[in-house]
């Protein structure tokens, strides 16, 4: 056993309160594996991570490296950064050095080992570079040949091919994969966190699925095909399918909690539309990978809209699947007015925090954002709070049923509904 | 880097480098051979020949000045980033950057006089002071403020490779926080110019102490009546100042642009011969680079052979001194001002509102003017680029040489200094508000400059819906660096003087260049800065600091 979090618990503290972010987290990484993580956006995935580098501590439980407690960054692991985290003032040569020169190796050693670790990853003549004058594929090869320099035991790949075009990220993961086939690495094993499915079929012997509010790893789905994969061969089609309906799924008792009712998905109304008449296209109902490439959308920005559909009752989404609802094709269908009225019908039967917002401003008139905050924050930490505001605000004043004066910063009721926000131009 | 096998013959730019460094070396030694040396009261000749001479011990206390900011800074940000002394730091940061420690000038020569009586070297470091005050605060601040906005990522990389606190600073802190703090030291040169004018010539109870500088010859052609002089202490300043942006400033930004975090599409970064010469030569090149690589090296070994001291004391030890320090420092306060009486303080802070209107009245005037000149110019983007350098030297150049002109003129013609001092105030800190608008105007995205134009925009509409708007941010930046400018003149440009006739204005600032020059008036003198130290810092509070909170959440492009 390399790597292991047992019982790992972990809360977000704003003032007094606590919200839980991970809760009872096991995971066990052993010699000789990839492992990828998955989880939906903001679901805990990057501060489990840091947890098991070292980076963070956790609230309870432990983390062990080799049996041993982990109570800070230690030697035998390395991260590659999703936004690289190169030090712009320093050469190729130095940046890679860099954990190094940390360790006290001498000069001399240094340099030859970072050059070996350069030449490695495709580096060579790019030593005396700054990062600034590398694409973006060649920067994430210099953090590549930072974390191997130090010959971790595990690697920790946070989201390392994110920010890469596809096909640079593919030529990036295919010499990954074959120095790690060839064993030409001194590292036992990876941990990655993505959110592309895709890449964690291809890569991952097997995949942990974070779930729930605390996240806990709720699924673990193995995937036992021969490397060279082929992303069309109906059995890697197949995985990815199966992923996609452990990560829609989501437990009856995270959909009761208050809470969870007043976390309001990421998802923009335009957003939504374009999603719904596409689902309308497709005939009413779609495969969720299919619909995703067609669309063009990253998995973080699918779920939220999907999650809203939901919510409004306009979508079902059942094992990798999504249907649009008769309510959802009307509303997909339906003329630019009729869609404001419909959404806004739903939004008052369907999203508590709205119909709320609308009762009070019926008799009140005006409600300054600090007394819709507060309340938010009393259920969610700050910036989540502000978050779910923004959300709101924007479905509510798309469907005239909230008015907002930026200056005052405070809600109000329009006075006639479809036409206020025409004629003050938003 | 060495590279192994390179031949180590030294090439043409490296003579080329030897002899300007033997040359700024002979010059040093030169400036500090007097400044050590017994303080003999010599009285300043007006001889033009002597002026590179006077020059030199000017730019020599500039330098020292710079030198004792930088270090300053480097201890103090960090231990108010890092510390739990944090709160208090930083609040001390923010009232020191509000006293206007000018009208201090006679009270701080005297003390340092009295630490090495009998030497010159005690008015010279209560000059190095003076300039001191004018920079160091600026300087710490922005360092303090990089070191609390190190980008996450880098930070977590540090962590994760277990960077030692000195590697931590050479590698990640100090190189992130460079560029503004480069930037930070060459704006705050322009104020330093003008307190070490100031300070060159103080009277300190009876005796008048007089510099060898260019502020002393200026004091002295003034009280001669002598124009042609004061031309000659013009021209040597302008030079003076030339040199350092040439020799210093221009290739520390130039250097300092491989630092900058981000790389935003911006104007094309400056260039300097000086780096570049220094680039291109072979020895001193990798001389020097295998001197730093050693030193590093050098300071790693020695952290990895003594164990980690960690700098943590409980702050609450500190409690006791610093609230006893601060109870005496009351007391005293109360003994010297209770004697004035509260008619004193009233008048005092009648007058420092009379030096507010002036303020406040001649800064709104100014941008009346240079606000749209500065956001028209900024719209020729090719212009600009070229009169942009000429605008940060006009901020640079001490406006306090200029006063000496105004006053012949003010005489000659006949003009009540109660209305023209409020130009004397804001001759120097114009700049800063032209500068601005200019920069602002050019950062506009080109985008919104087409739509406007798509759409037919023009006249009020125009200014109104965009070009105000657009480069709100950077007039308030502007307004707020001139404003902290215009009080500190005020302390200089209320009272003027031309051969034997003094013109003054009635206001804070003649209050305290007034009570400067009598003996034993500390308590009006402290009265009158605690007074204006008030009105700035409400100021701030109550103007600036909305506006600026008003321009991030708003007008951020």
């Amino acid at each position: 056993m390399l790597l292991e979090a047992r019982d790992v618990a972990k809360a977000y503290r704003a003032g007094e309160q606590a919200y839980p972010v991970l809760g009872g987290v096991n995971l066990a990484l052993r010699e000789g594996e990839i492992v990828a993580l998955l989880g939906r956006s903001g679901g805990g995935k990057s501060t489990l991570l840091r947890i098991l580098a070292g980076l963070i501590p956790p609230d309870t439980g432990e983390v062990r490296f080799r049996g041993r407690k982990v109570e800070g960054p230690v030697a035998g692991m390395a991260m590659v950064f999703q936004t690289f985290a190169l030090f712009p003032w320093l050469t190729v040569l130095e940046n890679v050095a860099l954990g190094l020169e940390a360790r006290g190796v001498p000069r001399k050693e240094r340099l030859r080992k970072a050059q070996e670790a350069i030449a490695l990853i495709g580096l060579r003549g790019f030593a005396e570079a700054l990062p600034k004058e590398l694409s973006g594929g060649m920067k994430q090869r210099v953090g590549f040949a930072r974390a191997l320099v130090v010959e971790p035991e595990v690697l920790l790949l946070d989201e390392a091919f994110s920010a890469l075009d596809p096909l640079t990220a593919e030529g990036l993961r295919g010499d990954f994969l074959d120095l790690w086939q060839a064993g030409r690495l001194s590292t036992r094993a990876v941990l990655m966190v993505t959110h592309n499915i895709e890449e964690a079929v291809a890569m991952a012997d097997r995949a942990l699925i974070l779930q729930g509010s605390p996240a806990r790893i709720g699924q673990e789905i193995p995937i036992p095909l021969p490397h060279p994969r082929d992303p069309n061969d109906p059995r890697f089609r197949a995985l990815v399918d199966a992923i996609y309906e452990a990560l829609t799924l989501r437990e009856a008792v995270e959909r009761r909690l208050e809470a969870e009712l007043l976390r309001l998905p990421q998802a923009p109304v335009g957003a939504l539309l374009s999603l719904a008449e596409a689902i309308a296209r497709l005939g009413g109902q779609a495969d969720l990978p299919l619909l995703a490439q067609e669309e063009g959308l990253e998995v973080d920005d699918l779920f939220p809209l999907l999650e809203a559909l939901e919510l409004l009752g306009f979508a079902r989404v059942e094992k990798g699947d999504v249907a649009l609802t008769p309510a959802g094709l009307a509303w997909a269908e339906a003329p630019l007015e009729g869609q404001k009225v419909m959404f806004a019908e739903h939004l008052l039967r369907r999203v508590p925090l709205l119909a709320w917002l609308h009762q009070d401003l019926l008799w009140r008139k005006r409600l300054p954002e600090e007394v819709v905050l507060a309340r938010l924050e009393g259920h969610l930490p700050e910036p989540e709070a502000r978050r779910v505001f923004a959300v709101i605000r924007e479905w509510g004043r798309y469907a005239g049923l909230l008015g907002y004066d930026e200056r005052s910063r405070v809600l109000y009721l329009p006075e006639a509904p479809n036409e206020d926000e025409a004629s003050r131009g938003a | 880097m060495i590279l192994p096998g390179s031949p180590l013959r030294p090439n043409r730019f490296d003579l080329l480098a030897l002899a300007l460094a033997l040359g700024f070396l002979a010059l040093l030694l030169r400036a500090s051979q007097e400044v050590s040396g017994p303080f003999q009261p010599t009285p300043i000749a007006l001889d033009p020949r002597l002026l590179p001479e006077y020059a030199l011990r000017t730019a020599f206390r500039m330098g020292l000045a710079l030198l004792l900011s930088l270090a300053f800074t480097l201890i103090y940000a960090p231990l108010a980033a890092k510390t739990r002394l944090e709160p208090f730091l930083v609040a001390l940061l923010d009232i020191l950057q509000s006293v206007p420690i000018l009208g201090f000038l006679a009270a701080t020569a005297g003390a340092f006089a009295a630490l090495f009586p009998g030497r010159a070297l005690g008015y010279e470091l209560a000059a190095v002071f003076a300039v001191f005050t004018s920079q160091a605060w600026n300087m710490a601040f922005s360092f303090y403020q990089s070191l609390k906005t190190l980008p996450q990522e880098l930070e977590e990389a540090a962590t994760l490779f277990r960077l030692s606190p000195w590697q931590r600073f050479f590698r990640l802190e100090l190189p992130f926080a460079l560029p503004g703090l480069v930037w930070n030291a060459m704006m705050s040169m322009s104020g330093g110019w003008f307190f070490v004018v100031a300070s060159e010539a103080i009277a300190v109870g009876k005796t008048q102490v007089e510099l060898p500088g260019i502020g002393a010859y200026l004091a002295t052609a003034i009280a001669r009546g002598n124009l042609g002089a004061l031309l000659e202490a013009a021209l040597a300043m302008f030079v003076v100042i030339l040199l350092y942006d040439q020799l210093l400033f221009r290739p520390l930004v130039a250097w300092s642009e491989r630092f900058k975090y981000e790389d935003r599409p911006g104007p094309q970064p400056p260039r300097s011969w000086l780096l570049d010469l220094l680039r291109r030569t072979r020895v001193l090149r990798q001389a020097s680079e295998a001197a730093s690589a050693w030193a590093l090296e050098a300071l790693w070994w020695l952290e990895g052979r003594k164990p980690r001291w960690h700098l943590s004391f409980p702050p609450k030890l500190l409690l006791l001194p610093l609230g006893l320090g601060m109870g005496a420092g009351l007391w005293s306060l109360w003994h010297l001002l209770a004697p004035l009486g509260l008619g004193e303080v009233a008048r005092v802070f009648y007058l420092g509102f009379l030096t507010f209107l002036r303020v406040m009245g001649i800064l709104l005037l100014a941008a009346l003017v240079w606000v749209p000149a500065g956001i028209l110019l900024g719209l020729r983007p090719r212009l600009a680029q070229r009169v942009q350098p000429l605008l940060q030297f006009l901020a640079a150049f001490p406006a306090n040489l200029l006063y000496p002109f105004f006053a012949f003129l003010l005489l000659r013609y006949r003009l009540s200094l109660e209305v023209f001092a409020a130009f004397l105030m804001v001759l120097g800190t114009q700049w800063y508000i032209l500068f601005n608008a200019v920069a602002g105007s050019m950062a506009l995205p080109e985008d919104l400059k087409e739509a406007a134009r798509s759409f037919g925009l023009r006249g009020v509409v125009l200014w109104r819906r965009l070009l105000l708007p657009g480069t709100f941010p950077y007039l308030v930046t502007g307004l707020l660096t001139a404003s902290g400018g215009t009080w500190n003149a005020a302390i200089v440009a209320e009272v003027v003087q031309w051969g034997s006739t003094t013109l003054e204005a009635t206001g804070l600032g003649s209050y305290l260049a007034h009570w400067a020059l009598t003996e034993g008036q500390g308590p009006h003198l402290l009265l009158g800065i605690a007074v204006m130290s008030l009105y700035v810092l409400v100021l701030n509070r109550l103007l600036w600091r909305r506006l600026y909170r008003l321009a991030e959440a708003r007008f951020r492009l």
